[in-house]
């Protein structure tokens, strides 16, 4: 919504300048994206007389001009403009002056051979248009000396407002007048509007036949109008914002469309066939509107329509076939009510963004119907002349009467600022609300104000008005001295996986969870149920069903970027399926390449024990302890089948390791070896509670002892079976069993490996003879060799 | 040797024996040594030579300002609720205010996960106060949370991403007001920009699920381009959407609006981490680029804490 400043001060008798404006704008909420002040910033461009230009005599594109300026003795200026010519006015800037295209100050320069003490300007140099074929011919009556934007007609400046969708009163200058007078700008001082008296019977008649879609529906017709350019303020008003003059008769709407918020129409009455009514349009009926395109309404849509066809798709376009052109000598202007949604979905639908459906949608004031159009045929006999019928009217405006009781202590519990009883009532009375005292106050919102619902919004109006930033800063009640934690464990364990990986040198990402469907299918996803309808490119289309494709897509992009080692991770949601709540958390990471190189040649291929390692330690900084619960081989499909594992408790699956699946890899174009890991941190079980104090702490006086042995098994032998079988032997004296050595190769059978283990034994009450030594040794041979059919290894 | 002789010379030989044995120990220390130093001078690396290479992880911007914005509201007493991403119309719209035909809800503006197996059709969040309506329908007053994750909008270009990251905050008691709001939010911008003073300027607005309406901006100085600078200056960012939640709603998620009621207010997560932190564009926060990420990522052990410092 613009207006220039000159147009509010039409309505409002106010001395604010258009800063003063803008920040009470903006304060009362009526927002204000730009102030453009062409005045302002053209404040240095002076208009010049060209005294003479002639040709600059070491250059033939270039003229040496003499420029009076209105400071005394003419400039020296040279100027490659081919339209620069002897007695022109023109715009000048002297050195020193900022030029808005390059934003830099003009130096004197010396342009072959020659000084130029300054500049005259082009449109494009000022930034008031594309222009940059020749420098701006200001009219001869051009004052020299004077500030240029004046001869420019630049010095009123322009307000751009964006207007809240339940503002609708706020949709033109009178409204914003009001608004601001209201809160103390001005007053207002629009003069009503008076009824012009019909001299005859309108041969052409109105009727309703849309329900609630169009409540109203009022016309006139006027006879005997001619055509022609509006008056020049009217044209000046519609240029200043943005907006094309193109007759009167058209201007008329324009003007009162901005003016007061009144979209109205004015048909060329010769091109009507019978009368007029508002209906429903049927579905498949086609327009040709104002803008030159064919629209294909709809049932649901409201349409002006004579006896023979649509003329106009009601609150949002008129038919080009019945609009006015410099012929029109018999207008029929129509004013009516539709239905805010309806214009909205309307508009919508049609994709057609138009100042009547910015404000139709909006809610115009359901009491201005008629003297819109009283207000429009006083325009029409200003200037095109003419004789008014007797206004017709169909139906009545909808009921917007209404009481609320307003409890004026809201004011202070919701807005958190005393307003006193006075101010409130003085507030609503100048915005319009009739307000009557009582336990309560009774207040009933004028007609334009259809938002206005209850107390809160009451609360609103006042606090707008009366000043938001009055509204104090008071502390929130602090419930407990010492801050709680708020955590939830689950919200812990997210934090406590993200900070441990990226400890283990990960690097965190976060991807869209939006993907490619072939990557999805890749991932056990792509179906249609978790497809996008509306995706913001074709190829992002398909909620993931897994986070890894995501980290698989970025890796390739990396490598394609030239980095070949790759950690990266991310934490966050897959989705099972595409109703709400059904996604979990993942914790998942990707490893690729064979570490950065390095002298100490210290590094190797990413491997399925690297990504074991990443997903235990996700698992135990989650829980807070040592992960013991047994590793099976095999993981998910996009893993390599001999190469991965699954970590699961039950039947519940907490993560997934190895090496990622070659078709995988190559599916994504990833170079080099890959191994990647999941974590699902919803089915991580709760940590038991079980206070804070650690177990007793009980150090064995006793020495440990620690012995080796070395196995040979079949290949297929895990060393969970033998570690296993050896732990068992006896829980109480063996503290640990690792593994320190795998072999295969020389001196061990085809078929065959050696796993070797260190057992450390810890007595509690003595110390272990030899004999016992042994005899335990002998015990752990016998328990692997009976688990697994190992011999020791000789 | 006589007994006489033996105990005139025995001390002699003694001392002859202790000398002899000191000068073999004592050359035998100085061979020791002269070896060592040979061996010491032959022992010599290049300590020039670079440390065997640890890869370096980094914390996501978003998760690291996730972090602090949760450690200042711990202090204020608002928990961390959070909702699922494919959300309910019904508490993505219905529940909120937003109207069956609301502009918001129209394909541009919404994704829409296809229609499901029951007929059933989801929409992706267009923000978090959907969890908002999940925490009021499940927990009675008092209530203080912060609502901090990924949303949607059907939006792109430098300022905009399809996904992005909010955080709202809700507060629901019988006394609550925006006096309370501009309080909390005062102090939460003085904590995140860690900064001594901030200066915040309402402007009424319209949101379907609050009334009355407010949108924050914060005084900032922009005089250097490229670097904001909060607490001074001539300049206002706007940071912050907000507002009494409308009586309605309170309604609608089983709230007695006669007696309860409360404040909303919310931002963009990945804004606050642009401003504080001098990110100039919002589409690379989503893209992993390893440059990105480890020019603008933070390290493990830099946990925002309130004792220590949000950040370094």
């Amino acid at each position: 919504m613009k207006f220039s400043l000159s147009w509010l001060k039409d309505h409002l008798d106010t001395n604010a300048d258009a800063a003063a404006v803008a920040d009470k704008l903006t304060s009362i909420g009526l927002e204000v994206e730009s102030v453009e002040d062409a005045g302002a910033r053209l404040k240095d461009f002076v208009v010049a007389h060209v005294v003479s230009a002639e040709k600059h005599p070491n250059a033939d594109k270039l003229k040496l001009c003499m420029v009076d300026a209105g400071t005394g003795a003419p400039i020296q200026v040279v100027c490659g403009a081919p339209n620069a010519h002897t007695g022109m006015k023109a715009v000048f800037a002297r050195p020193g002056v900022v030029i808005p295209v390059s934003g830099e100050a003009l130096k004197v320069g010396t342009i072959r051979g020659l000084e130029s003490r300054g500049m005259l300007c082009s449109s494009r140099e000022l930034l008031l248009g594309d222009d940059h074929t020749g420098i701006i011919e200001l009219g001869a009556d051009a004052v020299v000396g004077t500030p240029a934007a004046k001869a420019l007609g630049l010095n009123d400046p322009v307000i751009d407002v964006a207007i809240t969708p339940n503002r609708g009163d706020a949709t033109s200058v009178y409204g914003i007048a009001r608004d601001l007078a209201a809160a103390g700008l001005g007053t207002l001082k629009t003069p009503k509007v008076e009824a012009v008296a019909g001299k005859y019977a309108s041969p052409i008649r109105v009727a309703l036949n849309a329900g609630d879609a169009c409540p109203i529906f009022a016309g006139r017709l006027v006879r005997g109008v001619k055509n022609g350019p509006s008056p020049r303020w009217v044209q000046d008003r519609l240029k200043a914002i943005g907006l094309r003059p193109i007759s009167a008769l058209v201007d008329v709407t324009n003007l009162m469309s901005h003016d007061r918020g009144r979209p109205l129409h004015v048909f060329d009455a010769d091109k009507l066939k019978g009368d007029i009514q508002a209906r429903f349009a049927r579905d498949g009926e086609q327009l040709l509107a104002l803008d030159g395109k064919t629209y294909t309404l709809d049932s649901s849509m409201t349409v002006i329509a004579d006896d023979g066809a649509a003329r106009g798709i009601a609150g949002v376009m008129g038919g080009e076939d019945s609009g006015c052109s410099d012929a029109t000598v018999n207008v029929f202007i129509e004013s009516a009510w539709f239905d805010p949604v309806r214009t909205a979905q309307t508009g919508r639908k049609l994709a057609i963004l138009s100042d009547a459906r910015y404000r139709f949608e909006r809610g115009v004031d359901p009491e201005f119907v008629v003297s819109g159009i009283e207000l429009a045929t006083k325009w029409i006999l200003e200037w095109c002349g003419g004789e008014p019928s007797e206004v017709v009217v169909a139906g009545a405006p909808p009921a917007w009467r209404r009481e609320i009781a307003f409890d004026i202590s809201r004011v202070r519990s919701l807005g958190g600022i005393e307003v006193g009883k006075d101010e409130i009532v003085r507030i609503l009375t100048k915005l319009g609300f009739a307000v009557a005292d009582g336990a309560t106050l009774a207040v009933s919102p004028p007609s334009w104000r259809l938002d206005i619902e209850g107390n809160a919004d009451l609360v609103e109006e006042v606090v707008r008005i009366h000043g938001l930033d009055k509204v104090p800063s008071l502390p929130l009640a602090r419930d407990e001295a010492v801050a709680k934690p708020t955590l939830t464990s689950a919200q812990r364990r997210t934090r406590l996986a993200r900070r441990t990986l990226a400890a283990r040198g990960f690097n965190e990402t976060i991807n869209l969870t939006f993907i490619p469907r072939a990557h999805a299918k890749l991932f056990g996803g792509g179906d249609d149920a978790r497809q996008l309808e509306n995706p913001i490119a074709a190829d992002l289309d398909a909620m993931r069903p897994n986070v890894l494709p995501s980290l698989l897509a970025a890796a390739s992009r990396n490598q394609a970027r030239g980095f070949g080692e790759l950690m990266l991770f991310e934490i966050g949601a897959q989705f099972e399926s595409g109703m709400p709540e059904a996604q979990t958390n993942v914790a998942a990471g990707l490893r690729i390449g064979s570490g950065a190189r390095a002298w100490s040649k210290s590094t190797h291929p990413a491997d399925a024990y690297d990504v074991k390692a990443d997903m235990l330690a996700v698992l135990e900084s989650a829980m807070g302890a040592a992960m013991t619960a047994p590793i099976k081989a095999g993981a998910a499909p996009w893993y390599h089948p001999g190469r991965s594992g699954t970590l699961a408790l039950g039947p519940k699956v907490l993560g997934y390791f190895g090496e990622l699946h070659p078709a995988i890899a190559a599916a994504f174009d990833i170079k080099g070896p890959a191994a990647a890991f999941e974590v699902f941190l919803d089915a991580i079980p709760e940590p038991k509670t079980k206070g804070k104090a650690r177990s007793a702490y009980q150090p064995s006086p006793y020495p440990a002892v620690e012995r080796d042995f070395a196995f040979v098994v079949d290949a297929k032998v895990t060393a969970d079976d033998v570690l296993k079988a050896a732990r068992n032997v006896d829980r109480q004296l063996i503290e640990q069993v690792s593994l320190f050595d795998v072999y295969q190769g020389a001196g061990v059978t085809e078929g065959k490996k050696s796993l070797a283990i260190a057992v450390r034994l810890q007595p509690k009450d003595k110390t272990l003879t030899d004999a016992e030594i042994e005899a335990v040794a002998a015990k752990i041979v016998a328990a692997v060799t009976k688990a697994t059919g190992a011999s020791l290894r000789s | 040797m006589s007994p006489e002789e033996r105990k005139a010379n025995g001390p002699l030989f003694n001392t002859l024996r202790d000398r002899v044995t000191e000068a073999i120990a004592a050359r035998k220390t100085e061979l020791q040594t002269e070896a060592l130093n040979a061996r010491l001078a032959s022992e010599r690396i290049d300590v020039t030579l670079p440390v065997r290479p640890e890869p370096q992880g980094t914390i996501h911007p978003v998760s690291q300002v996730l972090d602090e914005v949760t450690a200042i509201f711990a202090d204020l007493g608002f928990a961390v609720a959070e909702g699922p991403d494919i959300e309910f119309d019904d508490y993505n719209f219905t529940k909120l205010n937003i109207p069956p035909d609301h502009p918001a809800r129209q394909m541009h503006d919404t994704f829409y996960v296809a229609k499901q197996g029951d007929g059933s059709r989801h929409v992706l969040r267009t923000h978090t106060s959907p969890v908002q309506v999940r925490t009021m329908l499940k927990q009675k007053p008092p209530i203080r949370i912060i609502s901090p994750g990924r949303a949607y909008r059907v939006d792109s270009d430098a300022t905009h991403s399809p996904m992005f990251h909010q955080y709202e905050g809700l507060v629901i008691d019988e006394s609550a007001s925006l006096a309370n709001l501009k309080w909390v939010l005062e102090e939460f911008y003085k904590a995140f920009f860690e900064v001594a003073q901030v200066e915040l300027r309402a402007r009424p607005s319209y949101f379907p699920f609050t009334e009355p309406s407010v949108e924050w901006d914060l005084r900032c100085d922009r005089s250097v381009p490229g670097r904001i600078v909060f607490g001074q200056g001539n300049d206002w960012l706007e940071l912050a959407g907000s507002g009494m939640v409308h009586p309605r709603v309170l309604e609608m998620c089983g709230i007695d609006s006669g007696r309860y009621q409360g404040f909303a207010f919310g931002g963009g997560l990945d804004r606050l981490a642009m401003l504080k932190y001098g990110i100039p564009d919002i589409r690379p926060f989503f893209e992993s680029d390893l440059r990105w990420l480890r020019h603008f990522g933070f390290a493990a052990l830099d946990v925002p804490t309130l004792d220590g410092g949000l950040s370094r």
